[in-house]
């Protein structure tokens, strides 16, 4: 089976927010791989793999619409133990959700994937809407916000583990589909794709993407990586979306800290009048 | 002009509470565009809550089908999508629910439509401002397609009051229904008498300090007091101790009640992310370097096992006053 990966930079989520000039102050920022996209990278690596022989069945590619830096991040991918990886040349500032979805609908076409797993969202612009947007285009089923993932043995199928508002939806999808993925498929028996014996954990605990060995970091430098413009895909390319400005949220106000629970209780009901 | 087209998640004959938000924002973006809001109710059941929302909206449109029995978002982007061209919206738009967010996205491909997503505010014309990077910073885009596709954040917009008068409600084809191969097997979900998460005015929440399920119980019974709905960290939810449902946060539900319990949660940014908009916070940490009581506006230090049976025992000596 071939899985698409499209992969998206973003600031370190973990570096304090800087503004200049009404925007995001980016020069010097630290650039990782969006951390939703980090588990659909490792979902689609358990998805196509033999957990316990190492053996695999299938073929992940990654992709993605960045600027030459961009490349960094798909070696990481790579060194995960992705196969191939494409760079399509863009600017981050000409993109926005709608471009994104038509230029990666153009690389489906061409390379005709079984299956797209992708981040659910990407935390720098917290907009969720790239899959669903590409699932739509493309006129195929979508998964989204997957806890588990199960493959059906014959591969025709998956069936999905939702996390929604009222609890937790199984949805089967026939493939091709869109998947995109919430922070606990990378739980360690989230992912079942019955070639990996069922009871295998993928370590323990909280679970989590995998490192990249050093074996899979020298081996990432050999790995195909294509070059391409977003002009070799001929879709329209303005963006519909313009950032007219970015603003610092108002502090809270500095709290107290009080001795009790009596204490507590007395001022929730006199001060913020809040019981 | 043009008008706006809300969708709306309805259940058993009412509107949901997330769904008023969204109707809030709608009215506001029609005295913006000079149109006028169209409620959107899809699924078996619609046709009997039209009514309802009727209430709030000049015009409803129900679509009643037993093959929409449960949300798919193959099946209702096509409807939502044509509904939109057929009722001349300028704006499509949904509360950033579990559906919301699903469906908008695929709705936005059908249309070409650019769209902005969990906005907390409309500026005017096509001009939205929305949290981003965890709600660290806010940013204000301008849309500028002919039809825009919007998810409104529930806890940004007051649900709206009824209008006073008696909007009209039609029903429209389904028209080919067709799922591409998907269906739902089934949805695991605990039945819960305490309110809504999203729409609470209380909330008590616990992380994973918390230790285990069992522990929970006793946030629990500190919640029914209140008549607060329970929340938790994702910590405490990864770990099993409560269901994934309850987690707050920039990847679980946004909320934003009149009071926020904090127990034995550290105040991670994600976690934040999603409760910094209430008004009273409370931490309860034995931690007194915890991020948490940055954000809080009471802060004890003590561990739970001590606070939470005093907090019962306080709460209910005030209760018995009134
Ligand atoms: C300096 C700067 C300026 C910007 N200015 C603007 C602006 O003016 N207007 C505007 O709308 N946006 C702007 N953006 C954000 C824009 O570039 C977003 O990347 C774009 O909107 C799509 O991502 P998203 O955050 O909406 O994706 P989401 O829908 O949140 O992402 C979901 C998934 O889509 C995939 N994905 C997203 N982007 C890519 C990509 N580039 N390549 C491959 N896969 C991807 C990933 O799998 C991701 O997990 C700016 C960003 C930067 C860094
Ligand atoms: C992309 C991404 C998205 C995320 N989204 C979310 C999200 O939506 N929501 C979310 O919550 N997290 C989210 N997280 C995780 C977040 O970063 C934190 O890991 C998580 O919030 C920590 O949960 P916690 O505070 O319960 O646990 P910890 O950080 O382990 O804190 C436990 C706290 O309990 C206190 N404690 C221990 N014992 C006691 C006791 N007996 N009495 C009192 N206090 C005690 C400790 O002092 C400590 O402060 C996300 C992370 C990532 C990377």
């Amino acid at each position: 089976m071939k899985i698409l990966v499209p992969i998206k930079r973003v600031p370190d989520p973990e570096l304090k927010v800087k503004l200049k000039d009404g925007a995001i102050d980016l020069a010097g920022a630290s650039w990782v791989v969006n951390t939703f996209d980090e588990y659909a990278v490792e979902t689609a690596l358990r998805l196509r793999e033999n957990a316990e022989s190492g053996e695999s069945h299938g073929e992940v590619v990654v992709v993605t619409i960045g600027p030459d830096d961009a490349g960094q991040q798909l070696r990481s991918a790579l060194a995960m133990g992705a196969d191939r990886a494409i760079r399509i040349d863009g600017e981050d500032k000409a993109l926005d959700s709608r471009v994104v979805a038509a230029v990666l609908a153009k690389v489906i076409e061409a390379e005709k994937p079984d299956l797209v797993v992708m981040g659910k969202q990407a935390v720098d612009g917290d907009a969720n809407q790239v899959g669903q947007m590409l699932a739509g285009k493309l006129g195929w089923p979508q998964a989204t916000f997957a806890a588990t993932v199960e493959l059906a043995a014959d591969k025709a199928s998956l069936t999905v583990g939702r996390e929604v508002d009222a609890g937790v939806e199984y949805k089967t999808i026939a493939l091709p589909g869109v998947l995109t993925v919430d922070l606990r498929v990378v739980a360690p028996t989230s992912v079942k794709n019955n070639i990996t014996p069922a009871s295998h954990s993928y370590g323990t605990g909280e679970g989590g993407p995998r490192y990249a060995s050093l074996k899979g970091i020298m081996a990432a430098k050999k790995k195909p990586m294509e070059q391409k413009s977003i002009g070799d895909y001929g879709v329209d390319v303005t963006p519909a979306t313009r950032e007219l400005g970015v603003t610092l949220p108002a502090a809270r106000a500095a709290g107290q800290k009080v001795a009790d629970i009596p204490t507590l209780v007395k001022k929730l009901v006199d001060e913020a009048k809040a019981l | 002009m043009g008008n706006i087209l809300a969708f709306c998640e309805f259940d058993g004959g009412a509107l949901r509470a997330s769904a008023l938000s969204n109707l809030s924002f709608a009215r506001q973006a029609a005295s913006a565009h000079g149109g006028e809001v169209i409620a959107l109710l899809i699924g078996v059941g619609a046709a009997a809550a039209g009514p309802a929302a009727a209430a709030y909206a000049a015009k409803v449109v129900t679509v009643e089908h037993g093959d929409l029995g449960h949300y798919l978002a193959e099946t209702y982007a096509p409807i939502v999508a044509r509904l939109a061209g057929e009722h001349g919206a300028a704006i499509v738009c949904a509360t950033a629910t579990s559906v919301g967010k699903d469906l908008l996205p695929r709705v936005a491909a059908l249309l070409d439509a650019g769209m902005a997503s969990d906005i907390s505010k409309l500026e005017g014309g096509n001009r939205f401002t929305r949290p981003i990077l965890a709600g660290n910073a806010y940013s204000t885009v301008e849309v500028s397609t002919p039809v825009v596709c919007v998810t409104v954040r529930q806890s940004e917009f007051a649900p709206a009051e009824p209008t006073g008068s008696t909007g009209s409600v039609s029903s429209a084809d389904a028209g080919a229904i067709d799922a591409k191969g998907a269906r739902i097997d089934r949805v695991d979900s605990q039945k819960s008498d305490r309110p809504e998460l999203t729409s609470a005015k209380v909330v008590v929440a616990g992380g994973r300090g918390m230790g285990n399920g069992e522990n929970f119980k006793q946030l629990e019974a500190l919640a029914d007091l209140l008549g607060a709905a329970m929340g938790a960290s994702r910590a405490a939810t990864d770990a099993g101790m409560v269901p994934a449902d309850w987690q707050v946060g920039q990847t679980g539900k946004i909320v934003a009640p009149n009071l926020y319990f904090a127990v034995a949660i550290s105040g991670a940014i994600q976690h934040l992310a999603g409760m910094k908009g209430s008004k009273t916070i409370v931490a309860i940490n034995k931690d007194p370097e915890a991020p948490i009581f940055q954000v809080a506006d009471y802060g004890v230090v003590t561990t739970w096992e001590k606070a939470v049976p005093e907090l019962i025992e306080e709460i209910k000596k005030v209760k018995a006053t009134r």
